[in-house]
């Protein structure tokens, strides 16, 4: 039993982890708490039912069903960049310079914008996406593994791995940690602040999308207000990890589906979703820096 | 060129709207935005012919020609006669939405003193709103209290709820602020959702009674309406008075600048902790009246997005300015009930107007340069 719920939490807190390294890439380099980074990800999991849909229409799925599955998730990751390309392009490029409340006012329109175009379009029910695993799995130490659960774990642990060796060991990635440092001597340096900006924000909705698609794939049900939830759980992932670190977004993001897991399991059912604002408030007070990152002080 | 620009935009959006309905919906949108694009193109080639008149208009805003108009006394005077005497002559319909605008108006403009005073986001402001109906709902129902004696309870509560939540999210720098608020408004809505056995769950709580005032029961709408309007005159007396006491200022200078502030000697802990109680104290009463006009209350009414309507209330009038607030609330009460054919756009646009209104007029419509004084 314990086991098993370690291996659900393991599963959820991955796909927590992938949402939560988008929220920290944007805040580590323009300090913005980009609220539209969960509707990315429900537009990831929107695009694979759609985009599998179609697959299936044009008979790829039953030519092969690997073959489909990378097509979708090649075309699901190009909208959802392109949509956060464009996201940052409308809503928060304009308002770089001005207050810090304006930009956060902004994200919000542009999420309550998406949740109801997504409702306007795809209809307020739940989408199915066709359960391509069946309940099939295999035992490891007594505990049932589902193939899918396998399959998110894997994908996520590889995702973080480039990832982590794209911004330590290429020429972008050096950029990026620079522009996160010091925008001024960024730009004194070449480096052109808005391509990086740009990059970053593909790079998260990217993430967003396997992440949405993986959880589509998962629970086979979507809904056009998954999004918002689960962006919030992220950012508190993120916040308990060291909101701009990469490392603490995984691990925050593991501890969360842990905890959620654990307790949704051993607590209280109903209150699951209250867990993670208990220790984003927890974690705020007792550590404001999360886990992995020290604490600032404001400069004036 | 100039038409390469446009076309190039609109395919764009057109290939990101396009898994949504279909290819034969994407070129429809495309074709539309691409005339709508040429159209805004060749007017702008005109911009000079509409510039001077237009930068009048704003003119009028930002340097406050219209103050004289809606501070004028006697206007205050017509006004209020007009707001007395409508009750004798609209439908039941046309009261409820000015009932409804009210409390609004009570909620936004005591979110007002913590984002347009203080500076500080906090998106978790219905949950205030919900434990004031609440606990006058409970109060009412399970031991029977009166309106006129639960009302100053509620308050309390609240209040008592705000310094709460002041305390540890104080700590805070604003966006951070704004995502605590948020968990705790969520906590409150969650709390409320489960605890069957005191809340009855997302079944709510029905049967509370009305106010009464020397045996004298409000039960029509004209007697809610004339409530209401005491109430919000109420608030709006009060806020007015301490947005120029010396709190008020506190706050501002807050506002502006929290560092410049604390060198000058101002706690700004303590100021930013008065304007968070004294906030909700307001969310209290508007909650209590909210309960005591629907005689039901469920977790429905308080979701996130309640606290985001009463946000964009906050900033669409102009964040600061009392009678911004006060147009920017009824405003978005009224909008929406104008435009019922098209209810299912209403979010739609309500997102698109918030990012177009941070981008053009982050102040909001009335926030002029009234609301702060720069050097």
């Amino acid at each position: 039993m314990l086991l098993q719920q370690l291996i659900n939490g393991i599963t959820l807190g991955s796909v927590y982890a992938l949402i939560a390294l988008g929220y920290s890439m944007v805040y580590g380099i323009l300090e913005l708490i980009n609220f539209a980074h969960g509707e990315i990800y429900m537009l990831g999991a929107y695009f694979g039912i759609i985009f599998f849909g179609f697959l299936t229409m044009l008979g790829v799925t039953n030519y092969s069903i690997f073959l489909s599955l990378i097509l979708t998730f090649l075309l699901s990751i190009m909208f959802c960049s392109a949509y956060g390309f464009t996201i940052e392009k409308i809503a928060y490029k304009p308002l770089r310079n001005s207050t810090r409340l304006s930009p956060l006012i902004s994200a919000i329109g542009v999420s309550i914008f998406l949740q109801n175009y997504v409702m306007l379009t795809q209809g307020a029910t739940d989408k199915v996406f066709p359960n391509l695993f069946g309940a099939r799995g295999f035992y490891f130490l007594s505990i049932r593994m589902t193939y899918i659960q396998l399959f998110i774990i894997i994908v996520s642990i590889l995702i973080m791995i480039f990832l982590r060796l794209f911004i330590r060991r290429t020429k972008i990635g050096k950029a990026m940690r620079a522009v996160a440092q010091d925008k001024t001597m960024a730009s004194l340096v070449g480096i052109n602040i808005d391509t990086i900006i740009s990059i970053t924000f593909i790079i998260g909705s990217a993430l967003a999308a396997v992440a949405g698609l993986m959880v589509a794939m998962y629970y086979g049900l979507v809904n056009y207000f998954i999004g918002y939830i689960a962006g919030i759980k992220a950012f508190t992932a993120a916040v308990l990890g060291g909101i701009g670190s990469i490392r603490g977004a995984m691990v925050g993001g593991l501890l969360l589906g842990l905890v959620e897991s654990l307790g949704g399991s051993y607590i209280s059912g109903e209150y699951k979703d209250a867990y993670a604002f208990v220790i984003l408030i927890i974690i705020l007070l007792v550590k404001p820096g999360g886990l992995f990152r020290k604490a600032e002080l404001e400069k004036v | 060129m100039s038409l390469l620009k446009p076309l190039i935009i609109s395919i764009w959006f057109a290939l990101l709207f396009l898994p949504f309905k279909g290819l034969k919906a994407a070129l429809f949108f495309l074709i539309i935005l691409l005339l709508t694009l040429l159209l805004f193109n060749s007017l702008f080639r005109y911009k000079n012919i509409f510039k001077d008149p237009l930068q009048k208009i704003f003119n009028l805003f930002e340097f406050n020609i219209l103050t004289p108009l809606y501070e004028s006394i006697y206007l205050r005077y017509v006004l209020f006669a007009a707001l007395l005497v409508i009750p004798f002559f609209v439908k039941d319909y046309v009261l409820d939405v000015a009932i409804l605008s009210c409390i609004y108006i009570i909620l936004a403009l005591g979110l007002n003193v913590v984002v347009g005073f203080a500076g500080l986001l906090n998106l978790g402001f219905v949950a205030f709103y919900a434990i004031g109906a609440y606990t006058y709902a409970l109060l009412n129902t399970k031991l029977g209290i009166g309106f006129w004696s639960a009302l100053p309870f509620s308050m309390l509560l609240t209040t008592i709820a705000g310094f709460l939540l002041a305390i540890p999210a104080l700590r805070l720098r604003g966006d951070y602020l704004a995502i605590v608020t948020l968990g705790f408004g969520e906590i409150v809505r969650l709390i409320l959702n489960n605890w069957d056995t005191l809340t009855k769950g997302p079944n709510g709580i029905s049967g509370i009674s009305t106010p009464v005032v020397f045996s004298f029961t409000f039960y029509k709408l004209t007697h809610f309406y004339y409530l209401l309007l005491f109430f919000v005159a109420i608030t709006i007396f009060i806020t007015k008075r301490v947005h120029k006491s010396r709190i008020g200022r506190a706050w501002i200078a807050i506002r502006e600048d929290e560092i410049a502030a604390s060198t000058i000697g101002i706690n700004t802990t303590m100021y930013k902790l008065y304007a968070f109680a004294f906030g909700a104290f307001w969310a209290g009463l508007a909650g209590s009246i909210f309960a005591a006009k629907m005689q039901f209350v469920s977790p429905e009414s308080f979701t996130f997005m309640e606290s985001v309507l009463i946000l964009c209330m906050v900033i669409l009038g102009g964040s600061g300015s009392i009678s911004g607030v006060i147009v920017g609330a009824f405003l978005l009460v009224l909008l929406p009930e104008l435009l019922r054919e098209v209810q299912l756009y209403r979010m739609l646009a309500l997102g698109a107007g918030l990012v177009i209104l941070m981008i053009f007029r982050p102040r909001g419509i009335l926030g002029g340069k009234s609301a702060s004084l720069r050097i």
